[in-house]
């Protein structure tokens, strides 16, 4: 395998988890319902597969626990949110301590635990890779071109409306935080299980948040998630890779990169443009209470 | 069986206060239940946690030195919440903040004189005032989110924080180790009575005081309280939301800053690669625990550095991870906003829909 492919094999692992986790956010945002808790979603997610797979020997199982650990993370901001109606900003940050807590807590044992690594498929590339492609194609076709979708970006777009039209405004927004955790969870286990088959506490390393960034500059448009996810992929494997080619350059300053350039495609694409104004979720981050 | 809230005609100043308690309640509960199910007796778990950390004098202290830096980024932090604000970066604020106040101490080593200290603190509020304005400024020029950006920003200042005290900045005759030089004696703040309680406790207490006058008697508070809950009729009145924004970014970077280098100063004496057990991030459960209200952040931070303390006796004492430590302030946080719904709503369980 030539160098160059190596690379491109790593910019396509380091891409996927964001592809995945920031598609379920968006889905969650179209909806109307801002969930920042990504962060302690992947970790929990991170933590379940890797400990699944571990007892099982199976990668599957570790996946399939990773989705439902962040579904189930998700079901709690969605009672408190959703419910509960409590403020959306703050529970997600909540959500994302306490998912981190809880990761370490579980994770004691686990450190230094010798990883079960999912097999690639082809070209050395696995399952997941692919499945996130046909995630995005999914969320796309279904947002876009089916009445669910309709259904999902009118309640995002207009709670009051669609609970007039008779949608019942709770019930959807509850499937779409819980699909969103269930992706978040699904992106965490793929970095216990494929990108760095181990557990570290550290190991989400602020990817969640990367991926808000990502639906925010892609304007809640699911192909421009995935290039975002891919810019960001080459952007930290590159900074790698100078990293080991010996220039001067301190490390710290390379591993800070992809937070830089969030910071800087936020400011660049954060603008007030037609194109991102007519496709922001109307509602976004505010509570619906059904008057009766 | 389900629940619907009922909107109170106006919002409960009860609940308000009662909030917090049932919270804490139901944190307890479920450290009982997680305490039982790591197989350890949960009322004995709960008294080494949280009563344990009470008993002595010497853990008094301890208290007040781990409670101080939550109560200065606290209170900033309910300035920015309470104006809808969202700064979620002190974590980042306190780390440049120890940086720029540890310029004197690391760089003019040996510049002896009473204005070291007063030199020191002044630059670590600035320093976390100047980290703070960057998301201020991306937010008003740009647009950008501020939540996001004073996020990156936290990684960033680590990553630098790291960089500096194992490359430019480490000790010369440390071995190696990645610290900064040892901070002399007029480079370290005054303690009280010689125990472990420093300058900062009595500078988080004239922050609750100053915060309290600023947002209940100024118009800037007025402001400030107008813009988060009627942004509407704050624009009708004149007040600017970039300047709030503004007002409130270098408040908390300030108060986190000023914070950090006390920090540094203070209990560990030098820059080291990690300087907080996630200050910046605790500080947020104290703002909200705290009411978003100066004096309440006061009692929150003192209840915060209790699970601080709390995590480092059960590890002692029941061997139990201080992982929890996090565990426990997660359920707090969440079950505080839980709890809050209570203020404005009513909640009633009702049968089924339409059976009335």
């Amino acid at each position: 395998m030539g160098a160059l492919e190596a690379v491109i094999l790593t910019i396509i692992t380091a891409s996927t988890p964001l592809l995945i986790a920031a598609i379920g956010e968006l889905v969650a945002e179209r909806s109307g319902v801002l969930n920042l808790g990504v962060e302690g979603m992947m970790a929990i997610g991170a933590v379940s597969g890797f400990g699944a797979a571990l007892v099982t020997g199976s990668p599957g199982l570790g996946i399939l626990a990773g989705i439902g650990a962040g579904a189930g993370l998700s079901l709690l901001f969605a009672f408190l949110t959703l419910t509960l109606a409590a403020n959306q900003v703050a529970t997600g940050l909540a959500l994302t301590l306490l998912g981190l807590g809880l990761a370490g807590l579980i994770g004691e044992p686990l450190v230094g635990q010798p990883g079960v690594k999912l097999a690639p498929v082809v070209l050395g590339l696995d399952v997941l890779v692919f499945a996130s492609f046909l995630l995005t194609a999914a969320v796309a076709y279904v947002l876009f071109r089916t009445r669910l979708g309709l259904v999902i970006r009118a309640v995002g777009t207009s709670h009051h409306s669609a609970h007039a039209l008779g949608h019942g405004v709770i019930a959807v927004r509850y499937g779409c935080v819980m699909f969103g955790g269930a992706c978040a969870g699904l992106a965490g286990a793929y970095l216990s299980l494929a990108y760095t088959p181990q557990w570290i506490e550290t190991m989400t390393a602020g990817r969640g948040w990367i991926a808000l960034a990502l639906v925010v500059f892609a304007s809640w448009r699911p192909w421009r998630v995935a290039i975002g996810a891919y810019l960001f992929g080459t952007v930290t494997i590159l900074g790698f890779y100078v990293q080991a080619s010996g220039i001067g350059i301190p490390s710290q300053f390379l591993s800070s990169l992809p937070y830089l350039v969030t910071i800087a495609a936020l400011v660049a694409l954060s603008g007030k443009g037609t194109f991102t104004r007519i496709n922001t979720p109307a509602c976004l981050g505010q509570s619906f209470v059904p008057d009766r | 069986m389900r629940l619907v809230l009922e909107r109170r005609t106006e919002s409960s100043p009860r609940m308000l206060l009662l909030s917090p308690l049932l919270a804490i309640g139901l944190t307890l509960a479920s450290g009982a239940v997680i305490f039982s199910s790591l197989g350890l007796d949960p009322l004995l778990a709960l008294a080494v946690y949280f009563v344990e950390p009470l008993s002595s004098l010497w853990s008094i202290e301890e208290l007040i030195v781990k409670a101080a830096p939550l109560v200065l980024i606290g209170a900033g932090l309910a300035v920015c919440y309470l104006a809808n604000v969202w700064n979620i970066g002190a974590e980042g604020q306190f780390t440049a903040g120890a940086i720029a106040g540890s310029i004197i101490p690391v760089m003019f080593h040996g510049w002896q004189s009473p204005a070291v200290l007063p030199a020191m603190l002044l630059l670590g509020a600035a320093g976390g005032m100047a980290y703070g304005a960057i998301p201020a400024f991306l937010k008003n020029r740009f647009g950008a989110n501020e939540i996001l950006t004073s996020l990156m920003l936290v990684y960033v200042a680590q990553l630098g924080l790291d960089w500096l005290v194992r490359g430019p900045w480490r000790d010369p005759a440390g071995f190696n180790f990645p610290q900064s030089v040892a901070f002399e004696g007029w480079q370290a703040l005054p303690t009280w009575g010689g125990g472990r309680v420093h300058l900062g406790a009595l500078l988080a207490l004239v922050a609750v005081a100053v915060l309290a006058v600023v947002l209940s008697r100024t118009l800037r508070g007025f402001e400030i309280r107008v813009l988060g809950r009627a942004p509407r009729a704050g624009g009708f009145a004149g007040f600017g939301r970039e300047r709030a924004v503004r007002f409130c970014f270098l408040v908390s970077g300030g108060l986190a800053g000023l914070a950090g280098i006390c920090e540094v100063a203070g209990p560990s004496g030098q820059l080291q690669p990690t300087i907080s057990p996630g200050y910046g991030f605790t500080a947020i459960i104290v703002a909200f625990l705290g009411r978003l209200n100066p004096v309440g952040v006061l009692l929150a931070g003192l209840l915060l550095g209790v699970s601080y303390l709390g995590g480092e006796a059960a590890q002692a004492t029941l061997g139990v991870s201080d992982k929890i430590v996090r565990v426990f302030q997660g359920i707090l946080l969440v079950s505080i906003l839980a709890c809050d719904t209570l203020i404005v709503y009513r909640i009633r369980i009702v049968a089924r829909i339409g059976r009335t």
